[in-house]
């Protein structure tokens, strides 16, 4: 079996709130990401996802556990090695409006990496970022424009072409096509899967719509406030899904399809995210699992591989239970 | 069914000094008694500036209604003054939006902000109003909600202002509800629960609702009928699975083929629109849908085609529903 390129390990990512109160905004995480596929990470706001992203690709410390990236320790990494892994691994952010800055033109946010590297200047930087911005389906004349001349769309293309200047491994894209409309996030969705063909990129895939995930995600883990509830192939999670977290999910995604709508079983999930800095004893989503019991409020459910493959962490399957 | 909402020939353009946005160019639709109506669209469809416009909720300048006739109970409001405008808006016809953070005021307790439109419409005193929001907030499935009626919106969870938001909509009865994108700024799970409640509440209440939305999936889960919207047009209309299993117009199909199925196989590409919606400052003389659809024909830039009817429900503006026009599949497989 090929080796893991990513590595998470019980990360935990807390943020000191003020003097007595800390939130856990990811509370322990461990899954591995192999190299070429695409690892759907999904959850609703407030679950972590966009923390336990942020801290892999070490914007943030980590507060626990550990980040392994070719089997180095991403927090740890000092001088040349650093700056390596800064290469290796980029990021794609979920608003193109913000994240581009909007006083560069088009040439300068995306060759700002290959100035900071020294990787090129003059008239080879000037190619690089021509051939970068056709790969990406825009062309040449866009490089002396200002972001705000582009539509979100071509402005996403921008944030891609950015993250591949560097000839990133890895790319951690977060929420990537939330802001866009449907027509252009397809356009979004098929170049970013036709880039991974052509330079064997890997991904990992944040977001929370489960129809893209899945479309997308070779590998899919879903988070609930902070920890990760369930993990599975997403062929697998989507046909069998275990947890009763993910089983709502799945059911109240809607579906473009109104005799499907009409004649599935809904799972309603009742109730609101509690509040991540006083999260459930025990299992965190209890307070809102129509399989609830009482072993639920005082016992964490370990994380445990109900079939093959395919891990879960509920009391509902028995290996969860720690006795 | 009766119809409570006539539209025909709506144009609103918005002007500045410099330019003229044609955001809404000639849009005809009826909304009857009781059923549920989505409108999808891309942004800057002019999905949103069409119900902003019938309740003239647009600051005039920029925006003006150039032409066509809006008959909300046979009575064209376009004509009316503010005063009776005043009179219909909240009361015949209400509204919910999509961020309920900037439509709710901060610094008004929710309570009194729900109290306020029935106080408006109707004569209260301010206790029975109060109670009355009590009673709101219950139906629309805020827990305690007597304790609160008196917190401020920053208090409430998104999913909760949503449904303090429908509950002050709700207030006076309405005939007509428009829902402008109303859980787009919602979790799944939220979200679903916010569409069981309008669906409950349009059973219980019989009203029309007009529904806003980019979302096919939620579109799937509540309409009875669908008008596509593009370019500040209507280029497609019909009932649910009229749309969904027969779409007629080439930008439909677009935007059903660019949704990734449950069942989708991963080895295929999503069918995505190449290119981006026309600027409407000039806008197309022809279909606005021209560039970007690759069954365009010569007529298609020169002329808007006019709208055919399909069926008695179903009406397209498209030149491929031209008998002289060569036949086109719909490229979708039917799912049925």
């Amino acid at each position: 079996m090929t080796k893991p390129i990513l590595e998470v390990k019980n990360l935990e990512k807390t943020f000191q709130i003020d003097r007595n109160r800390v939130l856990k905004a990811v509370d322990g995480i461990s899954f591995e990401v192999f190299p070429g596929e695409t690892f759907g990470l999904v959850g609703e706001s407030g679950c972590g996802k966009s923390t336990a992203g942020r801290t892999i690709i070490n914007l943030y410390d980590a507060s626990n556990g550990e980040v392994l990236f070719d089997g180095k320790n991403v927090h740890r990494l000092k001088g040349k090695n650093q700056k390596k892994f800064r290469r290796e691994m980029q990021m794609i952010f979920q608003d193109p409006y913000a994240s581009l800055n909007p006083r560069k033109t088009v040439m300068d946010i995306i060759a700002e990496g290959l100035d900071i590297h020294e990787i090129a200047n003059g008239r080879s930087r000037e190619e690089v970022v021509y051939e970068l911005l056709e790969t990406v389906g825009l062309n040449k004349s866009h490089a002396t424009r200002y972001p705000h001349e582009f539509s979100g769309g071509q402005r996403q293309r921008i944030g891609i072409a950015r993250a591949l200047a560097m000839e990133p491994k890895f790319i951690i894209a977060d929420e990537p096509i939330s802001a866009l409309d449907v027509s252009v996030q397809a356009q979004v969705v098929n170049l970013m899967r036709k880039l991974q063909k052509e330079k064997g990129l890997t991904y990992l895939f944040i977001a929370h719509d489960l129809s893209m995930v899945k479309y997308i995600s070779d590998r899919v883990g879903v988070m609930y406030l902070g920890r990760m509830a369930e993990l599975a192939d997403s062929e697998e999670l989507y046909d069998d899904p275990l947890h009763p977290y993910t089983q709502g999910l799945l059911s109240t995604a809607p579906i473009p399809d109104p005799v499907q709508a009409r004649q599935r079983e809904k799972i309603r999930i009742k109730g609101e995210l509690p509040s991540p800095l006083d999260p459930p004893s025990g299992c965190r989503f209890r307070t809102r699992c129509p399989h609830a019991m009482a072993v639920c409020a005082q016992v964490d459910p370990l994380w445990v591989e109900a079939k093959p493959n395919h891990w879960v962490a509920c009391h509902l399957y028995p290996k969860s239970n720690p006795q | 069914m009766k119809p409570i909402l006539e539209v025909s020939d709506l144009h609103v353009t918005f002007r500045s000094e410099h330019h003229e946005v044609k955001a809404i160019r000639g849009v005809d639709f009826t909304i009857h008694e009781g059923e549920v109506v989505a409108f999808v669209g891309e942004s800057g469809s002019g999905k949103s500036v069409t119900f902003q416009s019938i309740m003239r909720l647009l600051p005039q300048p920029p925006a003006n209604i150039d032409k066509g006739t809006i008959l909300y109970n046979g009575r064209d409001i376009t004509k009316i003054s503010e005063t009776e405008m005043q009179k219909i808006r909240g009361k015949e016809i209400a509204m919910i939006f999509q961020d309920p953070m900037t439509s709710l005021n901060p610094t008004i307790r929710v309570g009194k902000q729900i109290a306020e439109s029935l106080m408006k419409h109707q004569k209260v005193t301010y206790q029975e109003a109060k109670d009355r929001a009590v009673e709101l907030l219950k139906m629309v499935g805020i827990p305690s909600p007597s304790e609160r009626v008196n917190q401020y919106p920053h208090q409430f969870s998104g999913g909760m202002r949503q449904r303090a938001m429908i509950a002050m909509a709700l207030a006076c009865s309405p005939k007509l509800l428009i829902a402008d994108e109303p859980t787009t700024a919602l979790d799944v799970t939220i979200q679903a629960q916010i569409i069981d409640l309008l669906k409950d509440l349009q059973t219980d209440t019989g009203s029309s609702i007009v529904f806003i939305t980019h979302d096919l999936g939620v579109v799937a889960e509540i309409a009875d009928r669908v008008a596509v919207m593009y370019a500040g047009k209507i280029v497609e209309t019909g009932t649910l699975d009229e749309i969904f299993y027969n779409p007629r117009h080439p930008y439909t199909w677009g935007l059903l083929a660019s949704m990734p199925r449950l069942d989708q196989t991963r080895d295929q590409d999503l069918a995505s629109i190449p290119g981006s919606p026309p600027s409407l400052v000039n806008p197309p003389v022809g279909c606005p849908f021209t560039a970007r659809c690759p069954y365009a024909m010569k007529i298609c830039q020169e002329q808007m085609p006019e709208t055919t009817k399909a069926s008695d429900s179903h009406q397209v503006a498209c030149w491929l529903q031209h008998p002289d026009s060569p036949k086109v599949e719909n490229p979708i497989v039917s799912r049925r």
